[in-house]
């Protein structure tokens, strides 16, 4: 028997969610959606989620297990149940509560609608297919694996706090377009990902790898636009600068610059950046934090070039 | 009142495809019960048919004659003809969109065997096909925002019409409980099959029968409904799909002795035999107590096929055997067994997509349909495999088209919409009013136990009989059910009470002509006339809903290339 600790909303009746448990037997081999369906058809039927496809592609029912968003139809539910034999169950996470564990996924779409998630071909297209290699495929083969189930838009650490940051999911929508062969705005595209919002605003928590339940895993997708940013040339933003800056740092001296950082990132002719940067500092400076005002490198200094000397090569 | 040119219920492939092309000179509204990226198009795996000869030499010829062959000479030839020959255009153009596929070494798009096909014409995005071309779709309708309208969870409840004139439907909003008319001067249904009337499925929660339902009850009759495919790859027990892909890139089937027991029943073609023959030959071991354990399990092998292969070509399907039951195919075998999965039945259309309203093809105006909610009939008695995304490309573009030949340029036709909206609204009342003494949970369960022992894999008199009575007596018990969420808001409840209703009356419809197809073809199994029957049925029965019950008419088959022939593999 396991308890089913459901976060229960419904503003037609009351304006406060509440939990509320359920028990039931779990039947061997099913899944958490299982469950939820006999809570649903034999218990209450006012429980209100999404589903549809019952086998993780249709990306329906995200939901929160214990904190995690994850699919309901994806995991046997006995894999999720935690050591008092009870799941709880949430709605996703940076998405407006609808109903129990429905959200509203309008922000969602808007993002993605926001990275022109479509070809942009290079010209007219031929008579047939356009040829593509199959490692020009393999470059877009794990994007195109996302279900837009919105799990890792729940749980990403930016989005808690930034409203504006496009997303996990958006993001992997985008890399499947900045890498497909066929695609003609590469630069244009890794421009408007560059823009705050974008790429450089992810935090690198890699928590939407965690929660992805598909190859997609939109931080390593992130990383992959970053690199084709870079490649390209797109260094004029404040992320790419850190970034840059960052490298340099430990490829000249095998740690971080600590006052040379922050300056290279905000760009050195940014006077209203730099400014910005003053009420840190000077937080720092009467806490004693500042670092030394010489920076040294590490002994191992030449280990760490010939590192760099050889991944050049 | 909401008003567009031209209204489309379902974002699946068909419909998708169905919307790009009226939007072309059109102002289109599509209407979803679910989100276009959810349709169950996505869950379609291994392929997309087309006769593009990546790999070897093909030809619209042969696909032609595998498909009718398939379809045990049920198939309408003329349409099946002009449906092969327009594969490798749509094919092309879903690349030129965007759809991703897999390539050949010389970066063409890459083909894999499947059943039935004499040629390996599957076009395929490793194993999740349905998922690239229904989310290039989606990309494309993103793309064209501001000319296609989508409604995402509405549900659509009845068709609207004048004698024979379709000016729109009644459809209500999910999320607020609002019932809205739609005004249109075409309506076009892509609203896709209704395997959820069986115990074990691939098919998802949203395929019940809604678009088929609503034409019934505006008279319109229902094409070939016992024709039902059985997959023989569902995942045992929970019915989900392992795609046919497995046993194309070269999958053993094993009964409980280790057998490759295709041997006895499809010698030549072995695992690769139709659909139809494969899922029987299981049934038919497990029914003799070979089955592995002498479980209904049959066991998918594709160890020899190595780690390499199967990564590379079937990389979704391991992660479902592992996600589900802790095995992977890389090292063990996976139990599976004959899952329902397609319709081969419908509503009935011409090969233009427009809709009949009888056997000799009288049109409905302003009244489409496409996808697996449509009988053309292109499948026949039984559908290939990867022939069915195929299906819903070529009849979506091409009921797009006949919606503009049709709609542009005309007036909207008169509707009443408060006696539309009432005509709704007391159907909810109605739900809201029943005394609650039957459990909606338990109606269905029976429902989908009755139709998968008596009405399933195999089918016999004595069986459809109990098989009919049995659902007159849910239906009986349907209008007493218990329904505990009253409010308006997003009450998921209401509609899967709904979709209970119309999977019902399908369930009987199929059992009805089921019973009166003496024969066996295809799909359609009986275990009492196991031959099939050219000289007394040879014809697609349409099924018309009448105040005194189910009434069958014969329509004829067109034939006009290969004449039936007997069918072995």
């Amino acid at each position: 028997m396991a308890t089913f600790r459901i976060k229960r909303f419904n503003p037609e009746k009351q304006a406060e969610p509440y939990y509320e448990e359920f028990q039931l037997e779990v039947p061997a081999g099913a899944t958490l959606l299982d469950c939820m369906n006999l809570i649903k058809w034999t218990l209450d039927g006012s429980f209100s989620y999404r589903m549809s496809c019952r086998s993780a592609i249709c990306g329906s029912c995200a939901v929160k297990a214990n904190g995690h968003a994850l699919l309901a139809c994806q995991r046997q539910a006995e894999h999720i149940v935690d050591n008092d034999e009870t799941i709880t169950l949430e709605p996703l996470g940076n998405m407006k509560p609808v109903k129990d564990l429905v959200v509203d996924f309008t922000p969602f779409w808007d993002k993605i609608n926001k990275v022109k998630p479509y070809l942009q071909p290079k010209e007219a297209p031929p008579e047939k297919e356009r040829r593509q290699s199959q490692e020009e495929f393999l470059l877009i083969d794990d994007s195109s694996t996302c279900i837009m189930c919105g799990a890792c838009y729940s749980d990403c650490n930016t989005l808690e706090v930034d409203d504006n940051f496009l997303g996990p999911a958006a993001l992997a929508k985008a890399q499947r377009f900045v890498s497909d062969s066929r695609d003609s705005k590469t630069l244009e595209r890794v421009k408007m990902l560059s823009e705050p919002g974008g790429i450089w605003d992810c935090t690198h928590c890699a928590e939407c790898v965690e929660r992805c339940p598909k190859p997609a895993r939109p931080f390593d997708r992130i990383k992959e636009i970053m690199t084709v940013a870079l490649d390209k040339g797109v260094h004029n933003n404040t992320g790419a600068r850190h970034a840059l800056s960052f490298f340099n740092s430990v490829k000249r001296s095998g740690n971080l610059n600590e006052n040379r950082i922050p300056v290279e990132s905000m760009g050195f002719f940014n006077i209203p950046g730099l400014l910005s940067l003053l009420p840190v500092g000077i937080r720092m400076f009467l806490k004693g934090k500042v670092p030394p005002v010489i920076h040294h490198s590490i002994e191992e200094v030449d280990d760490v070039k010939r590192i760099f000397k050889e991944l050049d090569q | 009142m909401i008003q567009h040119d031209v209204v489309i219920v379902g974002a699946g492939l068909a419909g998708m495809r169905c919307a790009l092309e009226a939007s072309k000179e059109l102002d289109v509204g599509l209407l979803t019960k679910v989100y276009p990226s959810r349709s169950h198009s996505g869950a379609a795996q291994g392929g997309i048919a087309a006769a593009l000869g990546s790999s070897e030499p093909d030809s619209w010829e042969e696909h032609m004659y595998d498909t009718i062959k398939g379809g045990d000479f049920l198939n309408d030839q003329d349409a099946v003809e002009e449906y092969v020959k327009a594969a490798p255009r749509i094919i092309y153009e879903l690349e030129h969109m965007g759809c991703i596929f897999s390539r050949t070494a010389d970066g063409k798009i890459a083909q894999r065997s499947f059943g039935g096909h004499s040629k390996p014409r599957a076009c395929f995005s490793a194993d999740r096909t349905g998922h690239a071309i229904l989310h290039a779709l989606h990309e494309q309708l993103m793309k064209n925002e501001e000319k296609v309208k989508i409604y995402n969870e509405w549900y659509m409840h009845a068709l609207i019409v004048d004698g024979d004139r379709c000016n729109g439907v009644v459809v209500s909003n999910i999320q607020t409980g609002e019932v809205e008319v739609m005004h249109a001067k075409a309506v076009v249904f892509a609203t896709g099959g209704y395997g959820r009337i069986f115990k074990i499925t691939s098919n998802a929660f949203a395929s019940t029968a809604d678009g088929v339902m609503a034409a019934l009850d505006v008279g319109i009759p229902m094409e070939d409904p016992e024709f039902v495919q059985f997959h023989p790859s569902g995942l045992y027990r929970q019915g989900i799909l392992f795609s046919e892909a497995a046993r194309g890139e070269g999958a053993y089937l094993l009964n409980g002795k280790g057998e490759r027991f295709m041997e006895t029943y499809a010698p030549s073609r072995m695992e690769l035999a139709p659909r139809d023959i494969v899922a029987r030959a299981e049934q038919s071991e497990m029914d003799a107590g070979r089955g592995i354990d002498g479980k209904d399990m049959i066991h998918l092998d594709l160890r020899h096929l190595g780690k390499d292969r199967i990564m590379e070509r079937l990389p979704q399907i391991r992660q479902l055997g592992i996600d589900f039951l802790g095995i992977d195919c890389i090292t063990d075998c996976l139990p599976i067994q004959p899952t329902a999965h397609y319709s081969m039945g419908g509503i009935p259309t011409d090969k233009y997509s427009n809709v009949i309203l009888d056997e000799e093809g009288t049109r409905m105006k302003g009244f489409f349909a496409a996808g697996e909610c449509a009988c053309v009939s292109v499948h026949g008695g039984n559908r290939l495999g990867t022939n069915s995304l195929l299906d819903a490309v070529v009849f979506g573009e091409r009921a797009g088209k006949s919606v503009l030949e049709y709609a542009v340029g005309i007036d909207y036709g008169n509707i009443n919409e408060a006696q539309e909206k009432t005509r709704v609204l007391e159907k909810f009342e109605d739900v809201f009013q029943r005394d609650g003494s039957e459990s909606y949970n338990d109606i269905r369960d029976e429902m989908k136990e009755i139709m998968m022992s008596h009405c399933g894999v195999f089918r016999d008199e004595e069986r459809l009989n109990v098989c009919i009575e049995t659902l007159k007596g849910l239906q009986e018990r349907f209008k007493k059910g218990k329904v505990t969420d009253k409010g308006k808001l997003f009450n998921t409840e209401i509609y899967e009470i709904l979709e209970l209703g119309n999977m019902l009356s399908v369930a009987q419809l199929i059992a009805t002509a089921a019973l009166r197809r003496k024969e066996s073809r295809g799909g359609h199994f009986r275990t009492d006339f196991p031959k099939r029957d050219d000289e007394n049925f040879l014809h697609h029965s349409m099924v018309y809903g009448t105040p005194d019950g189910l009434v069958i008419k014969p329509k004829s088959v067109v034939i006009t290339k290969h004449q039936p022939a007997e069918r072995t593999y």
